[in-house]
């Protein structure tokens, strides 16, 4: 049957506005040419006027546009320059201050789709008329739409209670606005928690993070939710509907004064994979340590001697307050929110993937993490610097840089803070051992304020630096003075020679990744993550804390790997960009929504389950799905989805895709004008 | 006589169902018969392609044309009644679709006629070849050339109207008959030029009595084998039934009885491409998230094609063996 559009008799007046974007795209295209030719082959269409300019996105090509507007009677614009991502909002706004309804403005993209990736001048100048042909057609079944408004719910919800997030949600808390603020783990602090000294002041970590901490833990507008999971993301920006388990802690929080008796007493010691980077123990009932956020422990169900066997109650006994309840169960709570933040943080690169390192397999070989745990005053060690048996003051240290980072084997890029951290560590053996230390590194990154000042005191110290990637750490002696050491392996590019260097441990500082779940949360969000898996910002260097969809932002190591300073700015700007919104108390939404056709909609319901936004209802009594638009975010599954063509996109019709198909592939005008 | 509206109705590359549904109207037949002048029907009536050639254009009020225009004899037809004929309605799947016929534009004509004669399931001790002209000893004979695809009716002439089915229903064919006669009395308007007659504008689904639920689907299964819910929607039971992207019109007979829809009614009012349609709602439903097991899902609807486009693959965006645009605009549009 006849399928297509059949082209509609125009009746509009359409302007046609060919950008140069400099030499952008006047480098690859002859705009002038487009420009001309669209006036001419394409007048047929409608097509008025048709202009070229050096930056179409200046006030002076805006004001050509508006002009024309108004002194020629235009209905529709079209605009050929750069994605819509960047200046769509640009010439819609210019469109509206001429008077004419913004959405019957098309920008079609002759930058990034054109100029940007071809070679061919001539084919690409051919291309960007066809492109300018297809937005013609396209821009021909364009209606006015007007925005839609939706109020903004005032709480807040930050996931992930490191440093970032604390400083996201106190922002926020502090500028008189609720916060939810949500960790898996059962404190806050994150990884800044299990550090001793922060480079390049050497304060110590817990001394400026826990006055945070405790702030967020008692701050009236925060709800803190630890030991808690959001499993469910519903609705828009200024509206989300967040479903979050709160996980049973089998601690009664009301009756629990956090004395810390049942720690005690608990006759179960499991090792401490997660706090203490495997290098001690923690008990089955336990908080990650003294000065945890909130202070009530939790249950470890799965090496609870009560939970596996059905005896002991240690912790039952002794509880001065009987705060212990075995029964307790999981919790679903559901939060109100209008905008969310993300500050889900990193994990360590496994150390144990790069096998000619050692590590897992040679005992004194230690992880960067285990070391920022050995430093530590309140670690396994008590800050004693020791090898694996736990006594022994090592005479030499290797420091590794570059563990599973710049390397493409595994991961490409830096991870930032592993310079700092290593010439840290040099500082800290150096200091409480005076051991002989070795920093093995590629090239030495110290970029910020004062840290190139710490570099240098390292280096004054009597540090030892050599440059080049280590081959090998083994603890196979070939020479004498090897036996019993480690040896590490390296090229040292200054000297232009092999280093074989014997020592007594190896700190491996090893890269950020994003978290193993990353991919699962973005998902579950509806962000997107880089090839590596860091979230994705709404643009590099404009807007680095917010993401593509609105009311999402990020921050801190979550968006890739970044030190304290820069988590902690992060997590201030996340909170302005979101106390902005809340200002706002109502928000302009796109007006593309999707709509069905009563008429042909037969209730099949293939739809019902489709919608990420809920926003589909069916009714029961007239056997019709129908959306509303309040909900919908016009992302058009269900559009694609409805087999009987019934859901139709506002701005994405099959008239205006077809049109614009056909205008493609130049039906509109004939052979000849290819060429 | 004479002064009754002239119909024909002819057959082009169809089975013949086409024609039994329009005697299945029983005694509206004689309505027609009363109302018209019935000048050409050759499986009803003799009647030579030269009586047909001698008419005057556009002197036929009402053309039924069903079968697709699989060879030339179809095509010289098909232009020969547009000419003579006021109304031309393509009339069931093969004239608005290409239906079963159409699926052997999956392979080229040659290929047809290779299967057709040379395979082992067909007898031919003396290797008989058909030859679109043979000197005989009275004269040289021709038989029609195939075509190298099979085209819809409106991809070789103008139509002013479709009635898909395969075939169509009974009682939409009297309905249409009632129609055409309310409107040589003046009581009825015809629709726009271009419209589906005897049929709706929704889905298998609106005239389906089955119970449905929001659609998740773990597995697809054939009708028989294991025992189906007589009431609950067969696609949500893992029956892979058409219904969903399907015109309405039939009055969903086939779901009714307990077999899946196949499609016979061509797409739905807002369908642009039938079997894709299918597809993208097929695959928004299935439930699952690992490759494999979708994999596995997708294997239970063993023949895509046959699954898909049975009906619609010479009317589809595919068409196959047709380039889907000229740069001329030529695209039969």
């Amino acid at each position: 049957m006849t399928g297509g559009n059949g082209q509609k008799p125009v009746e509009e007046r359409i302007g046609v506005y060919v950008c140069h974007c400099g030499s952008n795209i006047a480098g690859m295209v002859d705009v002038q040419e487009v420009a001309e030719w669209a006036a001419s082959r394409l007048k047929h269409r409608g097509v008025v006027i048709g202009r070229d300019y050096k930056f179409m996105c200046s006030s002076l090509g805006q004001e050509l546009i508006e002009k024309d507007i108004k002194e020629l009677g235009l209905t529709r614009v079209v605009v050929a320059a750069c994605s819509p991502h960047l200046h769509e909002k640009t010439f819609r706004t210019a469109c509206e201050r001429a008077g004419l309804n913004p959405y019957l403005c098309e920008l079609v993209s002759i930058r990034e789709q054109v100029s940007w990736v071809h070679t061919d001048r001539v084919a690409a100048t051919s291309k960007a008329k066809a492109i300018v042909s297809g937005g013609v057609e396209r821009v021909i079944y364009h209606a006015p739409l007007q925005p839609l408004r939706v109020p903004i719910h005032p709480a807040t919800l930050v996931v992930g209670g490191g440093i970032a997030g604390i400083q996201a949600a106190l922002e926020i808390a502090n500028a008189g606005y609720p916060v939810y603020l949500v960790e898996r783990e059962p404190s806050i602090g994150g990884h800044m928690a299990q550090f001793d000294k922060t480079f390049p002041t050497l304060d110590c970590a817990a001394c400026i993070l826990t006055p945070r901490m405790v702030e967020a833990g008692t701050h009236p507008n925060i709800t803190l939710l630890t030991w808690s999971n959001v499993e469910k993301v519903e609705g828009y920006v200024g509206n989300f509907t967040v479903t979050i388990r709160k996980k049973a802690r089998k601690v009664n929080t009301d009756l629990c004064t956090g004395c810390g008796i049942c720690q005690e007493k608990c006759p179960k010691k499991v090792i401490d994979e997660v706090y203490e980077a495997g290098l001690g123990y923690r008990k089955a009932i336990y908080t990650p340590f003294a000065q945890a956020v909130p202070k009530y422990p939790v249950i470890d169900v799965e090496n609870c001697i009560y939970f596996e066997k059905g005896t002991c109650k240690a912790c039952e006994k002794f509880c001065p307050t009987n705060a212990i309840d075995f029964k307790q169960e999981d919790e679903l709570l559901t939060v109100q929110v209008g905008n969310i933040i993300l500050a889900t943080g990193y994990d360590i690169f496994d150390a144990r993937k790069i096998s000619n390192y050692g590590y897992g397999r040679l005992a004194n070989v230690f992880t960067s993490l285990e070391m920022e745990r050995m430093c530590n005053a309140a670690g396994p060690t008590n800050g004693q610097i020791v090898l694996r048996d736990g006594k022994t003051v090592p005479k030499a240290v290797g420091i590794i840089h570059c563990v599973g980072s710049r390397d493409r084997n595994y991961n490409n890029y830096c991870s930032v803070i592993c310079c700092m951290q290593s010439l840290k560590f040099a500082h800290l053996v150096h200091e409480r051992t005076g051991a002989v230390v070795y920093n093995f590194y590629i090239d030495m990154r110290t970029p910020f304020k004062d840290y190139d000042e710490f570099y240098q005191r390292i280096l004054e110290e009597g540090t030892l630096f050599v440059r080049g990637k280590v081959a090998e750490v083994t603890d196979a002696a070939r020479l004498p003075g090897e036996e019993g050491k480690l040896i590490i392996q390296a090229e040292d590019t200054l000297a232009g020679k092999q280093r074989r260097i014997p020592v007594d441990m190896v700190i491996l500082s090893v890269g950020l990744e994003p978290r193993r779940d990353a991919k699962e949360v973005a998902k579950l969000f509806g962000i997107s993550c880089s090839a590596n898996g860091w979230f994705t910002e709404r643009h590099p260097k404009l807007d680095p804390v917010a993401t593509m969809t609105e009311g999402i932002f990020i921050a801190g190591c979550a968006q890739g790997p970044k030190d304290i300073p820069a988590s902690v700015a992060q997590g201030a700007a996340a909170a302005a960009r979101v106390l902005g919104k809340i200002q706002q108390r109502e928000i302009e939404l796109e007006p593309v929504r999707a709509s069905v056709n009563q008429a042909q909609c037969s209730g099949c319901r293939i739809c019902n389950g489709l919608c990420p936004f809920n926003a589909i209802a069916f009714h029961e009594d007239r056997m019709v799905s129908e959306i509303n638009p309040a909900l919908c975010q016009g992302c058009g599954t269900c559009v694609a989805a409805c087999p009987a063509g019934a859901i139709s996109g506002t701005g994405f019709s099959n008239e205006q895709i077809l049109a614009q198909i056909d205008g493609l592939l130049l039906l509109n005008i004939g052979e000849e004008a290819i060429a | 006589m004479s002064e009754k509206p002239k119909f024909a109705m002819y057959w082009a590359a169809s089975c013949g169902g086409c024609e039994i549904a329009v005697l299945n109207i029983d005694e509206k037949i004689l309505d027609v018969d009363a109302n018209f002048e019935v000048v050409f029907w050759p499986v009803a009536m003799d009647a030579k392609y030269k009586d047909l050639e001698a008419m005057e254009d556009g002197s036929i009020l009402l053309t039924l044309f069903n079968g697709g225009i699989r060879n030339d004899e179809n095509e010289y037809l098909a232009k020969l009644l547009r000419r003579k004929s006021k109304i031309l309605v393509a009339f069931g799947s093969c004239a608005c679709e290409g239906c079963v016929p159409g699926l052997a534009n999956l392979s080229p004509a040659e290929e047809i006629i290779t299967t057709a004669f040379h395979t082992v399931s067909t007898d031919n001790p003396n290797g008989v070849h058909p030859q679109p002209t043979y000197k005989a000893p009275e004269g040289e004979l021709h038989i029609p050339r195939l075509l190298p695809v099979l085209k819809t009716l409106d991809q070789v002439v103008e139509v002013d109207y479709y009635m898909p089915g395969c075939p169509p229903e009974s009682h939409q064919i009297a309905a249409v008959i009632d129609l055409v006669i309310q409107v040589l009395q003046g009581k009825a308007e015809l629709p726009p030029k271009g419209t589906v007659i005897g049929a709706g504008i929704s889905t298998v689904c609106d005239e389906c009595p089955r119970k449905r639920n929001v659609k998740t689907i773990k597995s697809f299964t054939r009708i028989f084998g294991q025992p189906l819910d007589p009431e609950l929607c067969l696609l949500e039971q893992g029956i892979p039934c058409n219904g969903i992207a399907t015109r309405s019109g039939c009055g969903a007979r086939c779901p009714s009885a307990g077999a899946q829809c196949i499609g016979c009614y061509g797409p739905a009012e807002g369908v642009l491409d039938y079997g894709a349609r299918l597809i993208t709602a097929y695959a928004s439903v299935v439930d699952a998230n690992e490759p494999d097991e979708i994999e596995r899902i997708l294997d239970g609807i063993p023949d895509l094609v046959g699954q898909f486009y049975r009906f619609n693959l010479a009317g589809s965006l595919l068409k196959a063996g047709q380039t889907a645009w000229k740069p001329n605009g030529g695209n039969g549009r």
